[in-house]
């Protein structure tokens, strides 16, 4: 049988990768430019015997969704803009409680209600630092419709593997923008469920790690497992501690379960970088910017190259600090006024120039534009 | 001495003693919710207790089911995912009167307007009891708290009735002192299919006794033994009798269309053609 290929819209191809990855829960709160993904959860999950609710609010739309996902049902919620900084808490909730849950942030000029038609990548910090105290995140963000079909898989999988929430930082471009998708057959695209506790059995510690696993099973709701879960610091019986010797553990076993699988998470695509002089860094939407800039670049016999974090939070580490040995000038492409250029920054540490490139007003780059630039940074001049 | 036989099989006595203040009647709020689930022979796997932040929220973490101890105002929020995600359980929100009407008073009314089947039970002690002593959304007018030093200008709500208006479909109050009408009315509001809520009076002689000089637990407890009267008495008294009491009892009941069964009916219409 052969693929279906459809004309999709990039917020359509995120509802069709959640359904194929086994979403079956939908909370949240209509919001431009996300909406569309609610529109069609709303019609698409009864069909599969999943459900849709529209919450009074943002924070009542996570919370609803990480308690579907508590209850064992992989649930996703939506939002972008003034929405984001409403979900923020119960992001670090979630990220506490070891919850899986996927987060879609299709991203719109800001700050308040900013550009809400217009597309930003203006939530990259936010995206990793918004809740309050230390956490890690998991951000993956897509440069087409196919790809965001594929990432909100991905992004479904990663969180059920490691307990932990995950985002999908889409944008506005990407959110409305309608390509030709082949769809990907069931059955070709890996599917990872959370491993869950034996039914029947009360487990006196839920929170220990047996061995093997790359994070505790999750107990399972009427499985009679009888477990407990809060946002404070609990130890591994799951009920509330207050040594900070516990704390120092919880907070190291939460980071590391992300940290220590770095090479599992991280996903980047190099273009053009094997004799590249110069190279851009950049993600999501602007990245098919910079690809027709590095081509015209090329064809001008200019050795330009592109680095895409296709993984942005954990950051590629290792394959920025390689390209930081390779070429002497980065530049870090974003629809911002300079986020991502700060990681780039922190990683690079001095080894090549760095410069940051975009803007914040809802006009999206060119690649003309990134190819001045380029050539002014040939002649001296940037 | 023996734990008490309600304690063994519904209390994680290794979390014991709990949290709560000397006089603070929580527990006994939280007992009595326990008895109730008692008396009606309910599966201990099959229930589940979700709770916000406060001292009432703390419950959860004693009691020997599913629970889930969340975010400030978010219990009913929490658990209208899980029972929209798994009707078939039982869910209990256990809350205060600042998570459930002043943080969370959104989620509130609208899980009321949709006629979830939750069962909300909120422990109202008037005060915000673990920041130590602010006045909440049910501090009466006039009365002290840390942030109301001049005397409390706010007008309480009537948790009751704003969920009433709201869409709830069963509503009753009872008090720590009247235990046997408080366990028979959260017994009821489990029973309930549809959205229900249980407003129980609780005393906090901690912060809001001292600053209201309303004297030991005991004593807060005699208050509420002299001045809450049964609604049917009530509604019998002379105008001039019902002068400062206050009432508890069923106030509302009702049969309206429970949310998680009109979606299930969604679902199967869409299957069946399917």
């Amino acid at each position: 049988m052969s693929n279906k290929i459809t004309l999709m819209q990039g917020n359509e191809a995120c509802v069709q990768g959640a359904l194929y990855a086994g979403y079956r829960f939908y909370a949240g709160y209509p919001i431009t430019p996300s909406t569309e993904i609610a529109e069609l959860s709303a019609t698409e999950l009864p069909k599969v015997g999943g459900k849709f609710i529209q919450m009074e609010d943002e924070i009542g739309g996570i919370a609803a969704a990480i308690g579907a996902s508590i209850a064992g049902t992989k649930s996703m919620t939506a939002t972008s803009g003034p929405g984001f900084s409403l979900k923020q808490e119960n992001i670090g909730y979630a990220a506490m409680a070891q919850i899986p849950l996927v987060i879609v942030n299709v991203m719109r000029g800001g700050p308040s209600t900013g550009l809400p038609t217009q597309s930003a990548q203006a939530d990259i910090m936010q995206a990793k630092y918004g809740s309050h105290g230390d956490y890690p995140m998991i951000a993956l963000s897509p440069m087409s419709v196919r790809e965001t079909f594929d990432l909100t898989v991905r992004c479904f999988n990663l969180a059920e593997k490691y307990r932990t929430p995950v985002m999908l930082m889409t944008d506005e471009v990407i959110g409305h923008l309608r390509e030709r998708v082949v769809v990907p057959e069931p059955g070709e695209l890996e599917i990872i469920n959370r491993t869950t506790s034996e039914a029947g059995v009360l487990r006196p510690r839920p929170y220990e790690k047996q061995p093997g696993e790359i994070v505790p099973a999750m107990s399972v709701f009427g499985d009679g497992n009888r477990a407990h879960t809060t946002g404070l610091f609990y130890n591994e019986t799951g009920f509330p501690s207050n040594s900070t010797d516990n704390a120092k553990i919880m907070l190291e076993r939460i980071f590391n379960k992300v940290y220590d699988n770095v090479d599992d998470i991280v996903q980047v695509e190099e273009f053009e970088l094997d004799d590249a002089e110069i190279a851009f860094v950049t993600f999501g939407s602007t990245s098919r910017v910079v690809k027709a800039a590095v081509k015209a670049l090329r064809a001008e016999g200019i050795k330009a190259g592109m680095l895409r974090a296709i993984t942005i939070w954990p950051s590629p580490e290792k394959q920025i600090r390689e390209l930081a040995q390779k070429v002497d000038h980065i530049i870090v492409a974003e629809q911002n006024m300079g986020q991502y250029v700060r990681e780039v920054q922190r990683i690079v540490e001095g080894q090549a120039r760095v410069q940051h490139y975009g803007r914040g007003n809802g006009d999206l780059i060119k690649p003309q534009e990134l190819v001045a630039l380029v050539k002014e940074v040939e002649h001296g001049t940037k | 001495m023996e734990p008490s036989k309600l304690i063994q099989e519904y209390f994680r006595d290794a979390n014991l003693p709990h949290i709560w203040c000397p006089g603070c009647s929580h527990g006994i709020v939280t007992r009595a919710i326990t008895k109730a689930i008692d008396e009606l022979g309910m599966d201990k796997d099959n229930t589940v207790i979700v709770s916000g932040i406060g001292c009432s929220s703390r419950a959860p973490g004693y009691m020997a089911f599913n629970t889930v101890h969340t975010t400030h105002g978010r219990a009913i929020a929490f658990a209208t995912g899980i029972k929209m995600s798994k009707p078939e359980l039982d869910v209990i929100v256990i809350t205060g009167d600042g998570d459930a009407s002043a943080i969370g008073g959104n989620h509130l009314i609208h899980a009321a307007r949709r006629n979830i089947d939750l069962t909300v039970i909120v422990f109202n002690n008037n005060i915000y009891g673990m920041t130590g002593g602010q006045y909440s959304p049910t501090t009466p007018t006039d009365a002290f708290g840390t942030t109301a030093p001049y005397g409390n200008i706010d007008q309480p709500f009537d948790i009751l009735k704003l969920a009433e208006g709201a869409g709830a479909t069963y509503t009753a109050r009872g008090t720590a002192y009247h235990t046997k009408q408080l366990i028979s009315y959260i017994s009821k509001a489990i029973k309930h299919k549809g959205f229900s809520i249980v407003d129980a009076i609780s005393v906090c002689p901690t912060y809001y006794g001292r600053r209201n000089k309303s004297g030991s637990g005991v004593q807060m407890m005699v208050w509420l033994k002299d001045n809450y009267v049964d609604v049917k008495v009530y509604d019998k008294l002379p105008e001039e009798k019902r002068a400062g009491k206050f009432v508890y009892g069923e106030f509302y009941e009702q049969e309206r269309p429970e949310y998680t069964a009109e979606y299930q009916k969604i679902i199967d219409r869409l299957r069946g053609e399917v």
